[in-house]
């Protein structure tokens, strides 16, 4: 019973965090400016990551745990690239 | 579902709570992104919904694999950390560079430069 709903919960949440990530992903797409793409796309990796994280709580291995942890620290370099080049137009003067 | 099927009731309980929570309020955030108005009022809510969500979502994932190893994993505190750290600096970057742009651009939605001192970056 209790596994039963521990596996629902799981379920239900990745389908929640699968529409985060749609609206993350109209942002990214529509914009309207370049800063909303950005944040969109910053969004859409954080959620990405959860979505890692929950798949890992149903498949019971941490390998699911290190792929997130490098999401995590490769998409914070990645957001703060791009909106260097938002302020100067270039990433490394 | 090797994993759901192992733990006892008295974890998997709060552990479904915390994830669906979780999940909810990250999901929250993202439809912020999705319909507010203008780019300032966008920018904080995927910031706090993901800072939220994300601590529910590892504290359930804390607890399944604390419960079912037996001993304490909280490996996860090196995400929370990590994403709580960086998301607010995520944020301010965003913040200024988007502020830089309206200024440069004459955009009368947000305060001039003069009003304001020493937030405007260098030139180029």
């Amino acid at each position: 019973m209790s596994a039963l709903i521990l596996a629902w919960a799981v379920t239900g949440a990745q389908l929640l965090l699968g529409l985060a990530m749609c609206c993350a992903t109209y942002r990214l797409v529509v914009g309207p400016r370049a800063q909303d793409r950005i944040l969109g796309l910053d969004t859409l990796y954080v959620n990405a990551m959860l979505l890692l994280v929950t798949f890992g709580i149903r498949a019971g291995s941490s390998l699911y745990f290190e792929a997130a942890l490098i999401i995590g620290l490769l998409g914070f370099v990645a957001t703060v690239a791009l909106a260097k080049f938002l302020m100067r137009g270039e990433v490394i003067e | 579902m090797s994993m759901a099927s192992e733990l006892p009731a008295w974890a998997a309980l709060p552990a479904a709570i915390l994830v669906l929570l979780g999940a909810a309020v990250t999901l929250i955030g993202s439809v912020g992104l999705l319909r507010l108005g203008t780019f300032y009022a966008r920018v904080h809510a995927p910031t706090l919904g993901t800072t939220f969500g994300m601590g529910c979502i590892l504290a359930a994932s804390a607890l399944c694999f604390s419960v079912l190893e037996g001993k304490l994993v909280i490996h996860e505190i090196l995400i929370a950390a990590f994403v709580t750290l960086t998301t607010p600096v995520t944020l301010m970057l965003l913040a200024r560079a988007s502020l830089y742009r309206d200024r440069t651009e004459g955009n009368r939605d947000v305060p001039g430069s003069d009003d304001v001192e020493d937030l405007m970056p260098p030139k180029a």
